[in-house]
């Protein structure tokens, strides 16, 4: 049982990396890679306690199966519209305030 | 205690491609990391005894999004960089 | 200056984020294990739910009200996505490569792959397996005869299309309604009939996602906006 509390304490850490990915990095493609990472984060977080405390769980594993689908088709929205961006402006990241103050 | 040892290459693993995707200099490079990420993944689900999840991992994480991100990679890379399109 | 105050105290706050989550892993893993009261019930109501495996069972049975959310939510991705798309761009006959020895591996696995997908299906009302692996193999299988350029007429914006995007959803809320109109819940099967219902909702839920995912693949813009204008890229 103590292997699956490792697995949470993975989830908590690419929690923060990821976290800390969407906020500090500028390119729109590693932000969209660092949430990706961040959901990965979560999903082995939902998992891995119940796997710790009681043994599997079916229904934390149903909740992650429909999570991970949803999380597939919003990277690939995401990527339509960074590339639609991308077409417009010829930029892969978004201007910030002080940018547009100029 | 052979498995101990498993689990812990394996979350040594999933964090080190974790962090190659993150802090990786080269775009097609943190991509590569990224698909690796989730072949990792969908091995860590088999040994939290999630046999589904594992499936749609190595379906979705490895193959699906991979390819998506592969894709874009190229894509944005094919215009000269600096953006001849800022006026329009 | 400030923006590197501000990136230092964004990295301070998201050590300080997973800081605590890391504390709160610790105070929860602490507690003691209380009456699995979830796992519980669930194994008590599995043989009415239609089918064995417990995963399927929450998806489609027990939550199935999340499930049909869900794919109403890729459904809306899925329009929008294409609504963003150039309409040339849906049916751009560009293709990425003729290799001849690709597409004699293609023709080999694309049918493997669609056959492997329909196991996958049915295998998931008694073992791992289901709609949405069964989906998102589906979508491979499309994206990878796609990257070979392989004509995919259905993919062409019109009726076909919408029809494939829809299916899945309107199938499920019309068993759903089905269900309330007849007297019972919203969502709820008729007994007897849960087994063989589940299946018809999976194959339609399997087809709408391998759509979807398939359509949001290949509305990403393809080619630079001057290409449309006539001449190859440079």
């Amino acid at each position: 049982m103590t292997s699956a509390l490792l697995y949470v304490l993975a989830g908590a850490l690419l929690c923060g990396g990821g976290l800390a990915g969407c906020l500090l990095v500028r390119h729109l493609l590693r932000r969209l890679l660092a949430f990706n990472l961040l959901g990965s984060g979560v999903f082995l977080l939902l998992v891995g306690l119940p796997a710790h405390r009681h043994g599997s769980d079916p229904v934390t594993h149903a909740l992650v199966l429909t999570g991970i689908v949803v999380a597939v088709a919003a990277t690939a929205l995401a990527l339509v519209l960074i590339r639609r961006y991308f077409h417009l402006t010829g930029r892969v990241s978004l201007p910030t305030g002080r940018q547009e103050d100029r | 205690m052979t498995e101990l040892w498993l689990d812990g290459l394996l979350v040594c693993a999933l964090l080190a491609t974790a962090a190659g995707a993150l802090l990786s200099r080269d775009l097609f490079r943190a991509v590569v990391m990224f698909i690796a990420f989730g072949l990792l993944m969908s091995l860590a689900w088999v040994r939290l005894r999630a046999p589904d999840i594992a499936l749609a991992e190595a379906i979705i994480g490895a193959g699906l999004s991979g390819v998506l991100f592969l894709d874009a990679v190229s894509h944005l890379r094919r215009r000269p960089a600096g953006g001849a399109a800022e006026d329009d | 200056m400030i923006e590197r105050a501000r990136q230092a105290l964004l990295g301070a706050a998201c050590l300080l984020f997973t800081v605590c989550l890391l504390w709160a892993v610790r105070h929860l893993v602490a507690l003691p294990a209380e009456q699995q009261a979830l796992s519980v019930l669930l194994s008590r109501w599995l043989p009415d739910s239609g089918v064995s495996h417990p995963v399927t069972a929450v998806l489609l049975n027990f939550r199935s009200y999340d499930t049909l959310l869900e794919i109403g939510v890729l459904v809306i991705a899925g329009m929008v996505g294409i609504s963003l798309a150039r309409t040339s761009a849906l049916e751009d006959p560009a293709m990425r490569s003729a290799d001849p020895l690709l597409h004699a591996l293609l023709r080999l696995f694309l049918p493997l792959l669609v056959l492997l997908a329909g196991w996958l299906l049915w295998a998931g009302s008694s073992r791992p397996g289901g709609a949405f692996q069964a989906g998102a193999l589906l979508a491979a299988a499309g994206v990878l005869g796609r990257l070979a350029g392989l004509p995919m007429a259905f993919l062409r914006p019109g009726t076909l299309l919408r029809a494939g995007l829809v299916l899945g959803f309107s199938v499920f809320l019309l068993i759903a309604l089905l269900g309330a109109l007849d007297g019972r819940a919203f969502l709820a099967y008729p007994p007897g009939l849960a087994g063989a219902l589940i299946l018809v909702i999976e194959a339609g839920l399997s087809l709408s996602i391998g759509m979807i995912l398939l359509a949001l693949f290949v509305s990403a813009p393809v080619a630079p906006e001057e290409d449309a204008d006539g001449g190859p890229p440079a």
